[in-house]
């Protein structure tokens, strides 16, 4: 397929391999640009309109640009890769390191031109153990093959904690600490590693400039959906779908086609009740709304994102508390605990939505949960209270008469039937004792 | 056991690799991890402050944030469930269940035989392939509950 960038090669080759990689003309973008003057590598990403695509879609050439220069600022400039891909829903990070990791290379070093820096960090998380070691095997011959010219990279490995893939969380934990967000301003570009300079881009992001390079900032504004959804995305579609997986598509495609085409539709038969378009902290899509194409301005004009392009599909089955739920024990369980909405705010939440599962809420508390999460919207120091309250208020917003009906039932309206039922969060863990057997001294 | 003397000296060698040798933390409490068999007993905060100078209880405060470094000691074998919502949605609960019988504990517990820990665990990024299941680390993909003994014969060996 000739829309397939990032991946590209991959399904004929073994990328993991120097020579195959160089063999479909890998790291002959770095060549050129280390012969051209990094503001002429930056005009191409902006010519290209690359965006972010670990979920804030932030213009990539724009975020270079805020790097000061080495006269402005003479500390050491840094170049930060986020591979602490978390987001429940998203995998594809996985899916680049483990198959393309030179592509990630290749752009990581000539991001490293571009801000005219000599040190690069990769923060991958901790559970990736064999997307770590093919990055380990492809960095190790890329040093080999003399591709590295002075320039240092350091796989640096997470430990468990969704924080991390947070910039500010991951430049702490990067420097040996709690991974807590950071107060902004300022931003890392003017103090983020130690604090110097520093550029922080998701995988996907660096592994697609070697491919804007080779095509051409202009040519590839042109693929997707111009002029703001440029290029490709992997989504990640998962839940009830008869092929979940990885599918390199460019952006603009409608999540029908996603759901029904490429991922061969619901197993079963079974209805489709609703989708979550970019990753479990993202506001969900009803049935009614899956003709949205998937770029940036369609999905804000349906209240939610693209994110990180992780399609979650939630099928007839599922009830949409239990969903909730789950979704803020997750954030709960994340949650660094240095803001306070974020803190309590998602305690609360989980303690409303318990609530409301076990049919003891009254209808006034599904305002009261609305209110908790307009309390922790937009008011903490980095997004993580702000995953959690968006997707749980367009739950009770959209499927508002499914919890009404677990009030006015006094209990969950699936009778134990709902496919997310007795699902354990791992929140409970830490509080678990093993059941004192009858009789047993206590 | 490797030595202290060896664990200093890998430590030393990671902070290198770091223009401040504190970054050096995580890796020095995985690696101390690894040396005290899969968990962080307490003198294991020590071990690793002395080597990066800095306090065992700033060391602790480190490892206490994240997952993956376990307070308290786990099995031989490591076994983790995701039960997050892309697995839930495919029968994750019903994994965990079928290793609860299979191994006799439950999530968060560790047989008798110090054999196996059995973890529910927050998505560890393959929901495209559900139930994903770690076990020492190793993801495996697809899994049903139906795969469970079968998983569990061979990990017994």
């Amino acid at each position: 397929m000739t829309d397939v960038i990032v991946l590209a090669g991959a399904d004929e080759r073994d990328l993991t391999q120097l020579d195959e990689y160089r063999a479909v003309g890998g790291y002959a973008q770095l060549e050129r640009a280390r012969g051209m003057a990094p503001a002429a590598v930056i005009d191409e990403l902006n010519g290209a309109n690359l965006r972010g695509r670990g979920g804030a879609f932030f213009a990539t050439g724009r975020k270079m640009q805020f790097i000061p220069s080495k006269e402005q600022n003479p500390r050491p400039h840094y170049v930060c890769i986020n591979a602490d891909e978390s987001e429940p829903g998203t995998f594809k990070d996985r899916e680049i390191m483990n198959r393309v990791p030179h592509r990630l290379i290749e752009g990581a070093l000539i991001a490293a031109h571009a801000v005219d820096s000599q040190h690069v960090f990769i923060y991958i998380r901790g559970e990736y153990l064999d997307p770590f070691e093919s990055l380990r095997a492809a960095l190790e011959q890329a040093r080999e093959a003399d591709l590295l010219d002075g320039v240092t990279i350091v796989l640096h490995r997470g430990a468990g904690a969704y924080i991390c893939g947070e910039e500010s969380g991951l430049l702490e934990s990067l420097e040996g600490k709690r991974g807590q967000a950071r107060s902004r301003p300022p931003f890392p570009a003017i103090s983020g590693l130690y604090a110097s300079p520093t550029l922080i881009n998701n995988v996907e992001t660096i592994a697609t400039i070697p491919k804007v390079l080779e095509l051409g900032g202009a040519a590839y504004a042109k693929i997707g959906a111009p002029p703001d959804s440029t290029g490709t995305r992997l989504f990640c579609v998962s839940g009830n779908v008869v092929r979940g997986g990885n599918y390199e598509l460019p952006m603009g495609i409608s999540m029908r086609e996603v759901i029904y085409d490429l991922a061969g539709g619901i197993p079963d038969g079974r209805a489709l009740k609703a989708v979550i378009p970019g990753g479990s902290s993202m506001p969900i899509l009803t049935a009614d709304q899956i003709d949205v194409p998937l770029e940036h301005d369609a999905l804000r004009a349906l209240d939610t994102f693209l994110g990180a392009a992780a399609v979650i599909v939630v099928d007839e089955r599922a009830c949409m508390v239990q969903l909730g739920l789950r979704v803020a024990q997750f954030y709960m369980h994340e949650s660094c605990g240095k803001c306070t909405p974020c803190r309590e705010g998602t305690r609360w939440m989980v303690q409303l939505l318990e609530t409301i599962e076990a049919g003891d809420a009254k209808h006034s508390q599904l305002d009261l949960l609305l209110d908790v999460c307009d309390r922790i919207l937009g008011k903490c120091l980095c997004p993580l209270g702000d995953a959690a309250a968006m997707p749980v208020a367009s739950y009770v917003v959209k499927f508002r008469d499914e919890f009404r009906a677990h009030i006015d039932q006094g209990g969950c309206p699936f009778g134990g039937e709902s496919s997310l039922e007795g699902l354990f969060a791992p929140v409970d863990q830490h509080t678990h004792h093993p059941v004192v057997e009858e009789g047993a001294p206590a | 056991m490797k030595t202290l003397a060896r664990f200093h000296r890998e430590v030393a060698e990671i902070a290198t690799e770091y223009p401040e040798s504190s970054s050096a933390v995580m890796p020095a409490l995985r690696l101390a991890q690894e040396r005290h068999g899969g968990w962080l007993p307490p003198e294991a905060f020590v071990e690793v402050a002395n080597a990066l100078d800095l306090t065992p209880a700033y060391v602790k405060g480190v490892a206490t944030f994240y997952d993956m470094f376990h307070l308290e000691p786990v099995g031989r074998r490591l076994v983790e469930v995701c039960t997050n919502i892309c697995c839930g949605l495919r029968g994750a609960q019903d994994v965990l269940r079928a290793f609860e019988g299979e191994l006799g504990v439950g999530p968060g517990e560790t047989t008798e035989d110090g054999e196996f820990t059995l973890r529910a665990v927050e998505c560890i990024g393959g929901c495209g392939w559900p139930t994903v299941v770690a076990i020492d680390n190793v993801h495996r993909l697809n899994v049903s509950a139906e795969d469970v003994p079968s998983i569990v014969e061979e990990l017994r060996g």
